[in-house]
C-alpha cells in the first residue's frame, strides 16, 4: 500500500476490521455460547477458535507481522476457525446463542480482512497475480457457504425452508443417477438442440438480412421488441404443439434464442467501417470475400455476446417449459416435483447441477470466445 | 437510422421515399407476419376442422367455408390473430375490472409485482455498483459472483422460493417480486459499474484538482455520467422483471396474474385464453419500456445530454 493512498483513504477499513474482530471475541468471551448453559470456556474447540482470533486481531492492531506472511496466517486463522466453528455447531443444532454469533460474526469479518489484505498485494509475477485474482472471488463464496450453514445449523432453521450445504452435498452424492437423467433430459437433449438450431437459423437468416436492406429495415425494430418481450409465455403453446418430451422445450429454446442472436449479428455484421469495405474493395475482393474475411470477423465479438446471453436463456427457458409438462425426467419436472413433496434438499441439489451446468457452458463459450477473437482489444487487454 | 434517398428516386417514384424510412418495411414485414399467422392458423386447423366435417358426415365443403370455419373453432391449435383480439376485448372492455375473469385485472397484479421488483432490483443493483465502483475489495470479490449469479436459472427456483415463503407465511407480492429483483439487479449492476467508470480520467483529474471529496466526485462528475448506461439497464431490467413476475405466479396454484391464465389456460386448452394473456404481457413489456424510454428522453434533454 503506498503512502498516498493511505493518506487519502480517511477511513482505514482493515484497522476497522480489526478492531470490530477484537470486540466480537470479547463479546464472544463474556456471553453464553449455547443454549442451555454452555460458557465459551466449556467448549474447547470454540475455546481454540476464541484464542487464535484474539491473537490475530491484536496482532494486526500492533503493527506486528504486516506483511506476506502476517497475511498467510491470518487466512489460516480465519479458516481454521470457520471449521472448528462448523464442526462444533453440528452437536448443538439450533442451540446457538449471542456469544457463538459473535464468533461468527469475528470469522467472518477476519475473513474479509484478509480478503482487503490480499488485495492490496503487490505481485511481482503475473501468475501469483492471477491467482490473488481467482483466490479472492473464491473466499467470497466460501465464505457465503460457510456463513450459511452456520446459520442454518445454528439457529436451527427448519430443513424444508433452507437446508445447510452439507445436506445439499450429502443428497447430491447420494441421488447422482436420478441427477444425470435429468441431467440428460434437458441439458443435453432440450437445450443443446434448441441452442444450436435456434442460434444457427438466426445467424442464417442474420446474413439474409444484411444482405437485404430493407428487411434489416423492417426487421430489426421488431427484433428489439421482440427480445423484450416474456418470450417464456409461449411455452404451454408449445408443449401443446410438440408434445411432453424434450422436442417442445427445445421449441421454447430456439424461440428464446432466436431474437438475441438476430438483433446482434446484425449489429455485428454494420460493425466494420468504411475504411475496412473500401480496403476490401480495392482488392477487388467479392461480397463473399468480404464477409469472411472481413465482416465476419469483425462481427465475432457481437455474436459471441449473444451466445453467452443465450446460454442461460436456453437453461433457463428448457427449465421452465417443463413445467408445463414433461415425462417423468428432467430438471424442471424434479424441481416442481420434489417442491410439492418438500424434499427441499433435493430441489437444491438440482439448482447446483444447474447453476453449474449453466456456468461451465457460459465458461466455454467465453472460451471459445478467447480463442476465436484472439485479436479483440478486450481480450489482448 | 440514416434516411438518405437520392432526389432522383424520389421523384421517378412516389413510393420510393415511403420504403426506405424505417416505417414502411416495418409495417410490411408486420403484415407479412399476420398473413403467415393467418395462413399458419388455418393449415394447423385444418386437421380439427375435417374430424368434426367427418363426424357431421358433411362430405364436400367448400374451400371458403373450410377457412371461415378453421378461424372460427373454439379451442383451435393456433388461434386467429382477430379470435385473439376479440378475446383481449371482451376480457378487458368488456367485463368489470374486479372480475377474475378479466384480464386488466390479472395484469394488475402481474404490473404490481413486476414494479415491486423493479424497484428493489433497481436500488439493489445502483447501490451494488457504488460499493463496487469505490472498493477495490468488493470489486474483486463481488463482481464475478454477481455475473456467476445470472448463470444460475433463477426462473428454475422460482416456485420453490414462492411455496416455501408461503410455508412460512410471506405470502403475496413480495415472493413474487423477489425473483422480479434477481432478474432486474444484474443488468442495473452491471451498467451502473460501466457508467459509474466512464467519466474519463482526464475529467477525474479535473475534479481532483478542485480538490473534490470522493462524495462530491461521485455526485458531481461520476453520477451524471453513468445516467444514459443507467436508462438503457433499466429497460433490460425492466423487460426481465416482467418474465420475473409472469414466472411467478406459475406455481402459486394458478390463483391470479398472468402467469396463472398461462398455466390455466393451458391445463384447460383454452389457446385462445393463452394466447390473449400473451399478448397482454407483450403489450405490458413494450410499454414499460416504452415508458421509461420517455424518461430518458426527458431526463437527457434536462441534463442536456440528448443526442
Amino acid at each position: 500500500m503506498s503512502i498516498q493512498t493511505a493518506a487519502k483513504r480517511r477511513i482505514d477499513m482493515p484497522a476497522l476490521l480489526a478492531w470490530f474482530v477484537v470486540l466480537m471475541v470479547i463479546v464472544g468471551l463474556f456471553s453464553p455460547i449455547f443454549g442451555p448453559d454452555y460458557g465459551v470456556m466449556d467448549v474447547p474447540s470454540l475455546a481454540v477458535c476464541l484464542v487464535i482470533l484474539a491473537i490475530a486481531g491484536v496482532r494486526y492492531e500492533l503493527g506486528f507481522m504486516r506483511n506476506l506472511i502476517g497475511d498467510l496466517i491470518l487466512g489460516l486463522v480465519a479458516a481454521t476457525s470457520a471449521w472448528l466453528l462448523v464442526s462444533t455447531v453440528s452437536q448443538h443444532v439450533g442451540e446457538a446463542k449471542l456469544g457463538f454469533w459473535a464468533l461468527v460474526v469475528a470469522t467472518w469479518a477476519a475473513s474479509w480482512l484478509f480478503v482487503e489484505r490480499l488485495a492490496l498485494w503487490k505481485s511481482r509475477s503475473q501468475s501469483l497475480a492471477r491467482i490473488v485474482n481467482l483466490a479472492i472471488p473464491a473466499i467470497f463464496g466460501i465464505t457465503l457457504l460457510v456463513l450459511w450453514q452456520l446459520v442454518v445449523t445454528g439457529a436451527g432453521v427448519p430443513k424444508v425452508l433452507l437446508p445447510a450445504p452439507s445436506e445439499i452435498w450429502l443428497r447430491l452424492i447420494n441421488s447422482v443417477p436420478t441427477l444425470w437423467a435429468d441431467f440428460q433430459q434437458t441439458f443435453l437433449k432440450a437445450v443443446l438442440a434448441g441452442y444450436i438450431i435456434g442460434c444457427g437459423s438466426a445467424f442464417l437468416i442474420a446474413i439474409l438480412v444484411d444482405r437485404v436492406p430493407f428487411l434489416r429495415r423492417g426487421l430489426l425494430p421488431i427484433g428489439n421488441l421482440v427480445s423484450a418481450l416474456p418470450i417464456i409465455g409461449v411455452a404451454p403453446i408449445m408443449v401443446m404443439w410438440f408434445g411432453f418430451d424434450w422436442p417442445s422445450k427445445a421449441a421454447v429454446v430456439i424461440i428464446m434464442t432466436f431474437f438475441p442472436m438476430l438483433v446482434n449479428t446484425v449489429a455485428g455484421l454494420a460493425a466494420s467501417d468504411a475504411m475496412q469495405r473500401d480496403l476490401m474493395r480495392t482488392y477487388a475482393s467479392n461480397y463473399w470475400q468480404t464477409l469472411f474475411k472481413l465482416r465476419l470477423p469483425m462481427a465475432m465479438p457481437f455474436i459471441f455476446n449473444a451466445l453467452k446471453i443465450n446460454s442461460t436463456l436456453a437453461l433457463i427457458g428448457a427449465i421452465v417449459a417443463e413445467f408445463f409438462g414433461t415425462p417423468i425426467v428432467g430438471m424442471g419436472f424434479r424441481i416442481s416435483t420434489e417442491v410439492g413433496r418438500m424434499n427441499v434438499d433435493m430441489v437444491w441439489a438440482e439448482i447446483a447441477v444447474a447453476a453449474l451446468a449453466g456456468s461451465l457452458f457460459y465458461g466455454a463459450v467465453a472460451l471459445i470466445e478467447r480463442a476465436v477473437t484472439f485479436w479483440h482489444p478486450s481480450i489482448r487487454g | 437510422m440514416t434516411d438518405v434517398s437520392l432526389p432522383t428516386t424520389r421523384s421517378s417514384n412516389p413510393f420510393a421515399g415511403l420504403m426506405s424510412g424505417t416505417v414502411g418495411p416495418v409495417v410490411v414485414v408486420v403484415s407479412a407476419i399476420l398473413a403467415i399467422w393467418y395462413m399458419a392458423a388455418v393449415a394447423l386447423n385444418t386437421p380439427f376442422q375435417q374430424e368434426i366435417y367427418e363426424r357431421a358426415s358433411q362430405t364436400d365443403v367448400p374451400l371458403s367455408q373450410l377457412v371461415t370455419d378453421t378461424l372460427a373453432q373454439e379451442r383451435p391449435v393456433l388461434p386467429a390473430p382477430h379470435q385473439v383480439v376479440v378475446e383481449i376485448w371482451n376480457t378487458t372492455v368488456e367485463k368489470k375490472i374486479t372480475s377474475k375473469r378479466s384480464l386488466i385485472f390479472h395484469s394488475g397484479i402481474t404490473l404490481s409485482s413486476t414494479l415491486l421488483g423493479f424497484l428493489i432490483g433497481t436500488t439493489l443493483g445502483i447501490l451494488l455498483a457504488i460499493g463496487i465502483v469505490h472498493s477495490r475489495v468488493l470489486d474483486k470479490s463481488l463482481m464475478p459472483w454477481i455475473i456467476s449469479s445470472q448463470t444460475i436459472p433463477i426462473l428454475a427456483i422460482a416456485p420453490m422460493i414462492i411455496v416455501v415463503l408461503n410455508a412460512v407465511g410471506i405470502s403475496g407480492l413480495l415472493p413474487k417480486a423477489l425473483i422480479s429483483t434477481y432478474l432486474s439487479f444484474f443488468p442495473v449492476a452491471v451498467g451502473m459499474v460501466k457508467g459509474l467508470r466512464s467519466p474519463e480520467v482526464i475529467h477525474m483529474d479535473l475534479v481532483h484538482t478542485y480538490s473534490a471529496s470522493r462524495v462530491q466526485a461521485f455526485w458531481k462528475l461520476r453520477l451524471p455520467y453513468a445516467v444514459p448506461f443507467l436508462f438503457t439497464s433499466m429497460k433490460i431490467g425492466m423487460a426481465a422483471s416482467l418474465v420475473g413476475a409472469i414466472v411467478g405466479e406459475l406455481p402459486t396454484g394458478a390463483v391470479a396474474g398472468l402467469g396463472a391464465r398461462l398455466l390455466a389456460g393451458s391445463y384447460y386448452g383454452q389457446t385462445i385464453q393463452i394466447w390473449s394473456a400473451l399478448l397482454m404481457a407483450a403489450f405490458l413489456a413494450g410499454s414499460l419500456v416504452a415508458l421509461i424510454g420517455v424518461l430518458e428522453k426527458q431526463t437527457l434533454k434536462r441534463m442536456g445530454m440528448a443526442r
